[in-house]
Parts: structure tokens; sequence; C-alpha cells
């Protein structure tokens, strides 16, 4: 008895069995995990309304605990992301969302930096056109260059007599 | 009776100021040179009173002075020495007056580092810069005066919010105000530019230093506080997108785009009005910034206390100093002569393309900011405006300027053939091609996000690398080239962390009885217990975990839930262990029932790369500030 | 070509205009969505009563008000005595939700302080203070005739409130 309970302990630690013996894996604080990733997901877009500028899933707030359970029950009665979204808006207003609806008074929100963008390279090629234009404008023929080299080489001459 | 001292000096340094800031530019406008030489002895006196005022207000708080009301609201005789002397720009008066005297501190460095710049152009620079002294003394003096009593003496003060008792908080607001401040030296010496009628390329040489000094603190300041948030504040964020942190990044992202406008300006005289818009707008947006902070105008985690009168003063501030520059702006940039000629193809227009996604990056954050303010002042409802949007916005803006940035150092001045780049590139493309592939495959999970921030960052990386292996073959580099493409390189390897974390982070959220264990990333973590143990102005509850791989024990990690004496708010402390390739992040939760204890485990692979391409983007600019060029080019300019 | 350099300094005064009219709005201030809605339905046990419930329906037919408050919360100790003017002036019957609170300490606060309420319930886990969109304790609901919330207070209720907001709203209410 004594050796096959000798051999069995060393084919246990031999199969690393022993190093988890006392380590058990902790359990999820979240029943759910699936349910808990959307919650997340969907949390994250959202602001605790009783903090300075924090997101309903970072905050450990009272108001943001309670709103996640509710979010929770939503998600669990099979809500989807939308519906959960509204319910949230009819009692919160559109202050709850961090990411801005698209209404016409976001439009220019949204649309808004790729306009910008637009006009800025638009107005980038307008002013390098003009300015080329320009430039030709007052560029030098080559004869008058060779011109100005001819006067500059007389007066070179000149100024080394004094 | 010191503060009375402090309170004096401020006085009399606004009497100063006043000085520096009228004569010299009356000075230099009318040819009077007795008053032209007065700027830089004025400026000095300014700088060694506000320096004293300075030190007062520390020693105040370094000898629990209570009878100064400041103090008594921001301080605590248990606060360790190190966070009373942090706590003097805890809060509005002091972080005022810190700003102000860094302001002096740039003053009168250029006063110094200017003995071969003509008297006028130094006289209307320091004019400038004199004024904007004296209208924040002005505001700090009839609103915001940090040397204001409390007669019977406080007991005992009120302390420092305990999130704020840290080391980051000691180095991160006065890195970010000297590159915020720092602004103003580019800024003065726009403004002398345009009073003179003179825009020459002399100006871009002479700015362009001081503009990377302040940039280089501008970047330290915010990944410090990046940093900061992330160690300090328990979730592991490291950028919230958040109304202040916005004040603070709008003008890094023009402070960049300055950067390289000045560089066409320097080497080729062009963009010279475009250059000077940018250093007006660098430095508006420092002051909007302070104004954002302080008016009580936005929500935000870091706003400080709020007054309307505050807001008023900083606004009218605001409008006087920036309306009048982009008045004179708009008076005499027009009369500038174009600089020389360059193709579609060049280098300039590259750069000046880069500008253009710099300037719409900044603005699209600062719409983002201000809408919720703009929609509110229009009566038109409460929107709010968060990270969602942001992220949305600004990573498709920056896309087009990361490929920039790989073809446009091949690119050659006036002129180039934009064929001869794409030949010299292709290896480039490979590089980055292959590890958008290889990458996300190795980290097990592949993303069309992922993948493209690897693209873009090995694309550069690459371009990057090419280009020293040519310049190599070509003889020894500038410093101003080895900056460049350290600058580069930072900006590569930040992508590649912020990539990293964001597409392959792990969390998981426990409950844990002593001796469970937790697996995150390839990691075990295993829970030890909680000790109680007393801090110097708190008692902490510390937990101990082991982290292990492969059964060996890595390292312990102690985070702590700590009770402060002066707050009813538990603060967390997560433990952190650090890696090139990864963090571990451990934050204890609460304490749940039978014994157990909520806990919070995150794997950040490759988040340090995060602040260390900043690091990177810093040491860039540093090296290139010390180019020869700079220090020869100095003692030639005399006429 | 000379008058695109005055452009920014347009952009600026327009965006000075809007921060100068952002310094007299208060971003902390949320309007309530549920303004000229009905009032979400509920169903609570009465807090003198628990065998007893109380729902807003009962309430049809006159203006009335609801008092979110907590014996926990400390603003609502500083709108308590307006409360009671407000309740002596028979204006309109206040209910009082009781918003995650212990029974006993609520009990205690009102027998101790006077109660300016026609009756108070107990929303013990909050649920229905979601409903009603509910933030910060104290807040107030003007309810109508039939049932349709027409103003609210986020915040303790003031002096200058009811003489300047809330009688003058009863008393229009009242008339229809």
């Amino acid at each position: 008895m004594k050796r096959f309970l000798l051999f069995l302990f060393v084919l246990l630690s031999a199969s690393g069995a022993f190093t988890n013996v006392l380590a058990e894996e902790a359990t999820p604080l979240a029943d759910d995990p699936v349910v808990e990733q959307r919650l997340i997901s969907i949390s994250e877009e959202m602001r605790c309304l009783v903090c300075q500028n924090e997101s309903l899933s970072g905050s450990r707030s009272d108001l943001a605990n309670d709103l996640r359970q509710e979010i929770r029950t939503l998600i669990k009665e099979g809500k989807t992301d939308e519906q959960i979204r509204a319910f949230m808006v009819e009692r919160y207003g559109d202050f709850v969302l961090y990411r801005p609806p698209v209404k016409p008074i976001t439009w220019l929100l949204w649309i808004g930096p790729f306009l910008i963008l637009l006009l800025g390279i638009a107005g980038l090629l307008i002013y390098l056109r003009r300015r080329n234009i320009e430039m030709v404008k007052t560029d030098l023929s080559a004869e008058d260059n060779q011109q100005i080299d001819a006067l500059l080489k007389v007066s070179e001459k000149e100024s080394s007599h004094d | 009776m010191i503060p009375e001292f402090g309170h004096y000096a401020l006085i009399l340094a606004f009497c100063v100021a006043l000085i520096q800031g009228v004569l010299p530019l009356i000075g230099a406008h009318q040819g009077r040179r007795e008053w032209l030489v007065l700027a830089r002895p004025a400026a000095q006196v300014v700088f060694l009173l506000l320096a004293t005022s300075f030190l007062i207000l520390a020693w105040s708080f370094y000898a629990n002075d209570f009878s100064v009301l400041y103090v008594a609201e921001h301080s605590n005789s248990q606060l360790p020495v190190i966070y009373r002397f942090g706590a003097v720009w805890g809060g509005h008066e002091g972080s005022l007056l810190l700003w102000i005297f860094l302001l002096s501190t740039w003053t009168v460095l250029v006063s110094q580092l200017s003995k071969s710049l003509d008297d006028f152009m130094v006289a209307r620079v320091i004019g400038v810069l004199g004024l904007i002294t004296t209208g924040l003394l002005l505001f700090v003096l009839t609103t915001s005066n940090p040397f204001e009593r409390l007669f019977p003496a406080a007991q005992d003060g009120r302390s420092l919010n305990p999130l704020l008792q840290d080391p980051g908080l000691v180095f991160h607001p006065p890195m970010l105000y000297m590159g915020y401040v720092g602004f103003s030296v580019a800024f003065a010496f726009a403004i002398a530019s345009l009073l003179s009628g003179r825009l020459d390329a002399a100006w871009a040489r002479w700015s362009r230093p001081w503009t990377t000094a302040a940039w280089i603190f501008l970047t330290l300041g915010i990944a410090l506080g990046s940093w900061w948030a992330y160690y300090e504040l328990g979730w592991g964020g490291w950028w919230f997108w958040d109304p202040v942190e916005n004040a603070s990044f709008i003008p890094w992202l023009v402070g960049t785009a300055l950067l390289h406008s000045l560089a066409v300006t320097e080497k080729r005289g062009g963009f010279k009005s475009w250059t000077v818009l940018l250093a007006i707008t660098a430095f508006s947006l420092s002051l909007l910034g302070t104004f954002l902070v302080r008016s009580g105008v936005l929500t935000s985690v870091h706003a400080f206390a709020t007054d309307p009168r505050r807001g008023i003063f900083i606004l009218i501030f605001l409008a006087l100093v920036v309306g009048s520059s982009l008045l004179l702006y708009a008076i005499r940039a027009p009369k500038n002569t174009m600089g020389g000629k360059f193709s579609l193809s060049s280098r300039e227009t590259f750069i000046l393309l880069g500008n253009v996604f710099l300037v719409v990056a900044a603005g699209s954050v600062l719409l983002g900011t201000l809408y919720p303010l703009l929609i509110d002042a229009l009566h038109l409802g409460k929107i709010s405006v968060g990270p969602p949007y942001f992220n949305s916005v600004f990573v498709p803006i920056m896309t087009p300027l990361l490929v920039l940035m790989g073809v446009g150092p091949w690119t050659s001045w006036k002129d180039s053939n934009l064929m001869t780049v794409v030949k010299r590139l292709w290896l480039a493309g490979l590089v980055a091609i292959v590890a958008a592939i290889l990458i996300p495959k190795v980290m097990g999970d592949f993303t069309w996000l992922s993948s493209m921030g690897f693209l873009l960052a090995f694309w550069v990386i690459a371009s990057g690398c090419l280009q020293i292996v040519r310049q190599a073959k070509a003889g020894l580099p500038t410093r101003s080239f080895i900056g460049m493409q350290i600058a580069h390189l930072g900006i590569a390897i930040f992508v590649i962390g912020v990539t990293m974390v964001g597409a392959y982070q792990e969390e998981k959220d426990v409950r844990m009885l002593s001796g469970e264990t937790v697996s995150v990333g390839g990691y075990q973590i295993q829970f030890q217990g909680v000790s109680d143990e007393p801090g110097p102005n708190y008692r902490a509850m510390r937990g101990t975990f082991s982290l292990m791989r492969h059964g060996k024990v890595e390292a312990v990690l102690h985070p702590e839930k700590r009770n402060y004496f002066s707050s009813t708010m538990p603060m967390t402390e997560a433990a952190i262990n650090a890696g090139l390739t990864r963090d571990i992040y451990v934050s204890l939760g609460e304490q749940l029932e039978d014994s157990a204890w909520a806990v919070r485990v995150y794997y950040k692979p490759f988040v340090d790369w995060i602040w260390g391409g900043c690091l990177l983007m810093a040491l860039g600019g540093l090296i290139a500030i010390t180019d020869k060029r700079y220090r020869v080019k100095l003692r030639k300019l005399v006429a | 070509m000379k008058a695109k350099f005055i452009i920014p300094l347009i952009l600026f005064l327009v965006l000075v205009g809007f921060l100068a009219v952002g310094l007299n709005r208060d971003p902390h201030e949320v309007p309530s969505p549920l303004i000229n809605k009905p009032a979400p339905a509920f169903e609570l046990p009465q807090l003198a009563d628990p065998k007893q419930v109380f729902t807003p329906a009962s309430m049809k037919g006159q203006v009335w008000i609801l008092n979110v408050w907590a014996s926990w919360c400390v603003a609502c100790r500083e709108e308590h005595p307006i409360l009671i003017e407000l309740s002596k002036s028979h204006a309109a019957p206040i209910i009082g939700l009781d918003y995650k609170d212990k029974r006993d300490d609520a009990m205690a606060l009102l027998a101790n302080q006077g109660s300016p309420y026609l009756l108070a319930v107990s929303d013990a886990n909050g649920r229905v203070g979601i409903d009603y969109g509910v933030y910060g304790v104290p807040e107030t609901y003007v309810i109508d005739k039939n049932g349709i919330i027409r103003f609210k207070q986020i915040g303790p209720v003031t002096m200058e409130l009811l003489n300047q907001k809330i009688y003058p709203l009863i008393n229009e209410l009242n008339k229809s």
C-alpha cells in the first residue's frame, strides 16, 4: 500500500498537479461573462451622471452601480443595444450618451471634421496653384539673367579697383 | 508677516512688468533707445520678484503657515513634505502663480540668450512677453491672490485631495506649464516681426529652438499626465479625451505643425504668414486652455474650483491678447513677400499637407470639446461628447499623416521626382504589410484596426531605417536629421503601444479568497490575503499577490485600498508589474462577504511603449535643438 | 486675396461670443427629458404602513408634487423647512419618495423634524428613482391633474424657486 501511494505521489508531482492543488481558480465577479461583456461595451459609451467626467462602465458611484445592474437586467430580458440606449435616454436625456446621437443638432459635430479636412486640402491645392502662377509671372527669362550677370561682373571690376 | 512680502513682491512685479511691457514697445516704435534698453533689465527684475514670491508661497506650505488661506485650503500638517511642495500648485491661485513665474523664466532666458539679436527685436519680444505677464499679474492680484490671509489662522489645513498625493503631481503641472507657457516665446517673436514689418527667415531661425524646447516640455507634460492617470486612477485607462486633457493636446498638435512649418520658413523662406499664424494660434490655444480649465464652462475631473469673476477676466484677457494679435496679423501679414518657388511634389508641399492634417485634427478635437457648450449656449439642450466621438474622428485623420511621415523625408526641397521616391520606398511598404499581417496573427486575434495600426507604425519605422542607411552612405548625419528620425520613431512606437493595448489587453473582474488564483495573459496571479497597514496620513488595506509564470513566482504585488484621514472616499492604489513588453496591473476592489475580495487584473501588452514613444519624441526634439546650426549661426547673426 | 487674412480674427470673435454666453450657463444642470411626459407608473409600499401601497394614478384630478429625498442626504435637510412652508400653504399635496433609505432612519427624521408630506413611500432599491431619471437627491417634480410631469427641480428647493416658479405653476395648472 505504501509503495502504491508513493508511486502515486511521484506520478502526480511529475504531472504538476500539486502546483495547483492549493491554487483554485477564482470565480468571476459577474454571474454571466457574456452579459458582462455586453454591459461593458454598452456602458462604456455612457456617461456617469454624478461624476465629473467618467464613463458608466468605469464609475464606482452608487448610481452607476444601480444603472449597471439595471442594464444587466435589460440584457437578460433580451433587449437590444438600441433599446437599452433608448431606455436610458428616455430617463436621462441625450446627455447620458458619450457618443452623441446623429441628429440635426449634431450634424455639424459629425460632419465638421471631415468638412474642415476637405476645405483644408482644397484650400491647399488652390493656394499652391495660385502661388505657382504668381511665381511664373515673376520668373526672369534666361536673357534677363545673362544681362544681370554681365552687369554684376562690371560692377565687381569697378569696386575692386578702389 | 512673510506672506505679506510675497504679496508685495507680486505688486512690485506687476509695476515692473508694466514697464517691461509698455516702454520697450513704444521705444521700438519711436526709435527711443533709452526705452528700448529697459527690456532686458526689467525682465530680470520681474523674474527675481516672481521667484521671491513663489519661494515665499512654497515656504508657507513647508512651514505649515495656515494663516495663508490658500495653504489652509490645500495643505495639512500631516501631509508629507514633498506633497506640501506639490500642493503649491494644487489649486487655482498657486498654479496660476506658477504659470506666471514660468512665463517670466522663459522671458529672462530669452533676455540672456539673445545677445546677437538686434535690439529692436529683443525689445519687442520682451515687451510682448511683458504685456502678457502684466495682464496675468493683474488677474492674480484682483481675483486670485495666493497670499490672502486667514485671521484667525486655521488650526490645521483641509488637506490635499488624496488623488493628488503622488509624485506624478509634483512634476506633471510644472512640465506641462513649461510647454504651454513656452509657446509664448514663439508668439512674442511672431508679434515682434509683425510689428517691425520685417518677416524674414532670421525670425524663423530664432524662433525654432525656443519653440522646439516648449514642444518638448509639452510632450513630456502630457505623457506624464497620461502615465499618472494610468497608475493612479486604478482602472488602467491612459487617455479619456477629457476637456482639460484636450486643452493641452490641441496646442500640442498645432505646436507640432508649427515646428515643421518653421523648418520650411527657416530653410526656404516660405510659409512666412502661415507660420506666424500658427505661432499666434498655438499660444492662443494655451490661453484658451487656461480659460476652459478655470472658468467652470466645462465639466471635467480636472477643473479647478470655479468663480464666474475669474472666468470673465480670463475671457476678456483672452479676447484682448488674441484679438489684437489676429488684427495685427490681418493688417501686416498681407505685406509679406513670398518665399522660393516649389512644385506640387516637393518637400514643402508634403510638410504643408502634414500641417493641414495636424491643424484639422486640432480643430476637430476643439470642436468636440466645445460642442456641448455651443449647443447649450444656443439653448438647444445638453449633449455629451465623449471618447467614442473623439476616437471615431481622430484616428481617421491621423492615418494619412502617418503615411505622409514615411514619404515626406524622402522628398527634396523645391521639387522631387515622385517615381524615385516610390522606388526607394517599396521595401518599407513590404515590411509594413508583412508586419500588418504577421503581428496580429502572432498576438492571436486579427482585427482590421490592429492590422492598420501595425501597418502604419512599421511603415514609418522601415522608412526611417532606409533613410538612415542612405544617409550613412553619404556621411555623418546632422543632429537635426538624427532628431527627426528619433522623434518620428517615437511616434511609431507610440502607435504600436496604443494598438497593442487597444486590441490585445485582457481584463478580469473576479472575487478572490486567499489562496485562489486568476490567470491573465499567460500569467497566474495568486491572492495571499490582505493586511492592515498604517501610513503617514492614511490607513491602508494592503493586498499581497504573487505573480507567477509556469509555477515560478516572478514578483509580488501590493495593491492597496487607502482611507485617508481627510477624506471619506477610499482610494485605490493599483499595483503594477511593469515590463518592456507588458504590464500586469492588479487593483483591489471592495471587500465582499465571507472575507473574499473583489479584484480586478489586467494584462496590458506593450502599454509602456505609449509613454516610451513620447519620451523618444522629446529626445528627438532635444537632439535637434543642439544642432550646430543654432550655435554657429547665433554668432553670425548680427546684421 | 487680402480678405482671407481676416478670417482667423472673425472665427476667433465668434468663438469668444459663444464662450461669453457659456459662462452664464451651468454645465452641470441637465434638463429632464420627462417634462411634458406622463409620470411613470409605480406601486410602492407606504413608509408609515408598508402593507398599504401608493400609486401615482390615485392622484389624478389634482395637481401634486413628488419630492425625492433620503435621511442620509445632507442637502435634503436644507430644503426641509421650505417644504414645510410649501405644505402649510396647501398649494398642492406633497408625496415623499424615500430613495434608497432605511425605513427606521426615514421615520425618525420625519418624527424629529416634522413631515411636509401627505404621505411618503419607500423606494428601497432605487428602481423607481431610475424611472424618474433621478441622479442627484433631492429632486422635486410638479405633476398636473392628468398625471403629466410639468416641472423638475434638481437640487434643493429654495424660497426663491417656490415664489418664482412653483407657486405660479401650480396656480396655472389648477386653472385648467
